[in-house]
């Protein structure tokens, strides 16, 4: 393990120096309560957003999202398509703000930066062999260079959960160090995979890692494995976003990803980051959202909000 | 990029309120033959909400009349035939759980959001666990054949006026007996609204009557020589008085009282979750909560850190109208409540305590109190010692579990008691050491209809509740041959 002492607090850097301190560090975190986090996620999700709130949110929801597609089937055609609709999610209304990026495989970002070009919108790029991670530390980083030679903005890679599960700390942490330098200046985003971690102290401890190690953003997802994305999990990991940056005075950003599909979903996900965070971490800087589908569910509460009726979906773009 | 959310006020219009009300009596709403009535406010806003009919001893003496002729069919009907009452009511309230939330809400001052999603759920959920209970009472733990006692007086405070109607009439129903309930004189609207609800329910009547007043109503009924129980939830001052007026008489006595609860926190403990237990703690209903988590009990290792994530957490409380959707703190319920608030926490001031006030804006208008902390707090303060009823939190340290089993119980109080720690086997220990009738662990205020609820020492005695909550309004009848 090598330390990344320069960029953190002396307190922080000790617990890097061996796997045996990173293993006392995570270990020495304040314990979760399970059902404590999933009452005050509940309480929070009972807040009413309405009126301008309401359409403060949307906006701010539709710049937060990743707009993504993560299939077998994907085609250059298919990418285009998203990258137009994220440049422009609503051809009759210019008022909309464009998504934050496009997500999708590395070889796919080529198509996305070329269609993206002129636009602010990101190209991000899932690496590190997507979705399960199981390949070799060389495989992982050639995945991830080839990704931001093709154009990413941002890569989305996954933390090998086999290791985190078996207690093999050291190794999960360097696979991250060693993928950030293979990054060079795209951004990092770190998927825990919640849904394989299952308690919310490996949540916690998963977190601190991959902060530790030089993530820019932690992420929840790859939206193949269920649980995706939960309201909960997301409070975990923004509380422990919190606890970094207390230390470290160094904001790292949150991506819940997966499951989130309506307006009322994504409005409970930016509750619980004012709540938490603050009003600083609404920005599509340090705050995404991974979704395919959420974005024309918006766009239909948006219309609906100016026009005081819904409109049939046949009016949005099925991209 | 602020995200601001927009006013969010719950519609008022969905309950309509008489501007002059009756007391209940025998099945229908009657004058008070006092001909008096008093007014009964909005303490969000200080709006005269209604006139409240002000019951005399001859008021009351016509409850107990008919509650008593009343109690002579009621505890003949087999229990089944009973439970179907009580389910009955129960529905309705479900059905009008709305009307209740609002009502309660503008009433009190408590938020929309706790009288929605805590008060009166909980008060269906009272009724439908006891009507279960009414055809299984010989499984009550009181002995086979048990009885009913009669008749009931209950008095009920302001805090949480239809839950605590909830908890003295479903078990006294279900068991059999009739009753004559006062509520709090600032808080009557909730019960003449479920007065309302038995007339839907066809409940017979006099088996459920209400007089409304202040202090010398409470005494009429409590001094009632046909009456063959009492039950009070309120002031250990008060409670006090009603156990020597019932002393030497054959009444049966069940208290409810006062409490000044130990929150204590092991340095294992989850903190984020803790900070969360603490604001339920203290701030839920605004601190009006007999069994508040208002001593807060920290182990020195941790007291930096945890007052570190409790201070910002306070900040982000929504003190306000609580008719908003999204207020967490509501109105202070009366302008005498405030004055004792105050009274209290300017002795912490003098006992030299160090106060944190939330920087949150107040209203205008109406009685407001925003969320404090005193640190530095010794076991001799006065905050440390005398039930504030307010949302102020007393903080205290600890070195040892010895030493915080010891702190938490040097007080004359034993309602409640919380436990944070991520140490089961700790739990356990500090648990059977605690003198306190309801301990939470990892968690704080939550209740339950199958749970029972009491205290110990001055926090009174009897349990309400569960299967225990029964046996206080029942007696051992006759062995079956």
């Amino acid at each position: 393990m090598k330390s990344i002492g320069s960029t953190l607090t002396s307190q922080l850097a000790d617990a890097t120096t061996s796997e045996s301190s990173l293993k006392n560090f995570l270990f020495g975190l304040s314990p979760v309560d399970q059902v404590g986090a999933n009452a005050r996620a509940a309480m929070l999700s009972t807040r009413s957003i309405k009126t301008t709130a309401k359409a403060a949110g949307i906006d701010l929801a539709i710049s937060m999202i990743d707009l993504t597609t993560l299939e077998g089937m994907d085609t250059a055609s298919k990418v285009r398509t998203l990258c137009a609709k994220g440049r422009h999610p609503d051809i009759s209304d210019r008022t909309i703000p464009t998504v934050a990026a496009i997500c999708v495989y590395g070889d796919m970002a080529k198509i996305a930066k070329e269609a993206l070009a002129g636009s602010n919108v990101k190209v991000a790029a899932v690496a590190t062999a997507f979705p399960s991670g199981r390949a070799s530390l060389k495989v992982k980083i050639l995945d991830t260079q080839e990704a931001v030679q093709n154009g990413a903005d941002e890569i989305d890679m996954v933390i090998d959960r086999g290791a985190f599960l078996s207690g093999q700390y050291g190794k999960v942490f360097d696979e991250i160090q060693q993928i950030k330098i293979a990054c060079g200046d795209a951004h990092l985003k770190v998927i825990l995979e919640t849904g394989e971690l299952k308690t919310y102290d490996n949540v916690k401890r998963a977190s601190w890692l991959s902060m530790l190690a030089g993530a820019d953003f932690i992420k929840t997802s790859t939206g193949k494995v269920q649980p995706a994305a939960t309201l909960p999990v997301t409070l975990v990991m923004l509380q422990t976003i919190r606890d970094f940056e207390k230390i470290t005075n160094h904001k790292i950003g949150m991506k819940p990803a997966g499951g989130i599909r309506t307006t009322k979903d994504a409005l409970k996900y930016l509750v619980l980051v004012k709540e938490t965070l603050s009003d600083e971490w609404l920005t599509p800087d340090l705050f995404r959202l991974g979704a395919s589908s959420l974005l024309n569910d918006l766009l239909m509460q948006r219309k609906k909000l100016q026009s005081g009726h819904y409109h049939s979906l046949d009016y949005v773009s099925m991209d | 990029m602020t995200f601001e959310y927009a006013p969010a006020p719950e519609s008022r219009s969905i309950v309509s309120i008489n501007p002059k009300n009756k007391l209940f009596i025998g099945g229908e709403f009657i004058d008070a033959k006092s001909g008096e009535y008093f007014q009964t406010t909005n303490p969000a806003t200080e709006e005269v909400l209604a006139e409240i009919s002000l019951a005399s001893a001859k008021d009351v003496d016509a409850a107990v009349v008919a509650a008593r002729k009343a109690f002579k069919s009621w505890s003949k009907l087999s229990g089944s035939q009973r439970a179907k009452y009580i389910y009955r009511i129960a529905r309705i309230i479900q059905e009008r759980s709305r009307e209740l939330a609002v009502l309660e809400t503008l009433d009190n001052g408590k938020p929309i959001r706790e009288s929605r999603d805590v008060d009166v759920p909980l008060v269906a959920a009272h009724f439908f666990h006891y009507a279960g209970w009414a055809d299984k009472l010989e499984y009550a733990g009181v002995g086979p054949n048990p009885r009913p006692l009669g008749v009931v007086g209950q008095v009920i405070p302001w805090n949480f006026p239809l839950l605590m109607l909830a908890w003295k009439i479903a078990p006294a129903l279900a068991a059999g007996n009739t009753v004559v309930l006062k509520p709090a004189e600032t808080t009557s609207l909730s019960a003449l609204l479920f007065a309302e609800i038995c007339q839907q329910a066809q409940l017979p009547a006099g088996v459920v009557n209400i007089v409304t007043g202040a202090g010398e109503t409470g005494k009429a009924l409590v001094n009632h020589p046909d009456i063959n129980k009492v039950a009070f939830t309120g002031s250990t001052e008060v409670g006090r008085q009603i156990a020597k007026a019932v002393a030497g008489t054959n009444k049966k006595l069940t208290l409810e009282l006062g409490g000044k609860a130990a929150n204590i926190v092991f340095e294992d403990a989850p903190l984020d979750q803790t900070v969360e237990g603490i604001v339920d703690g203290i701030f839920f209903n605004q601190g009006h909560v007999c069994c508040a988590g208002s001593r807060l009990l920290v182990q020195e290792s941790i007291h930096d850190d945890l007052m570190s994530l409790l201070y910002p957490r306070l900040e982000l409380l929504r003190v306000g109208d609580p008719m908003d959707k999204n207020t967490d703190v509501g109105a202070i319920n009366s302008a005498e409540q405030l004055k004792k608030i105050h009274e209290l926490a300017n002795s912490g001031d003098e006992q030299g305590a160090v106060r944190w006030t939330s920087s949150c804006p107040l209203p205008g208008t109406g009685f407001w109190f925003a969320p404090t902390v005193f640190t530095n707090v010794s076991q001799s303060h006065r905050i440390a010692t005398e039930e504030i009823f307010g949302p102020v939190l007393s903080v205290l340290t600890f070195r040892t579990p010895d030493e915080a089993i010891d702190k938490a119980n040097n007080t004359p109080y034993g309602l409640s008691a919380g436990i944070w720690s991520d140490k089961g086997s700790r739990i356990l220990e500090v648990a059977a050491k605690l003198r306190a009738g309801v301990i939470w662990a990892n968690t704080f205020n939550k209740f339950d209809p199958t749970s029972p609820f009491g205290g110990y020492k001055e926090s009174g005695y009897g349990r309400e509740g569960g299967r225990q909550g029964l046996e206080a309004y029942l007696e051992a009848g006759v062995a079956h041959e």
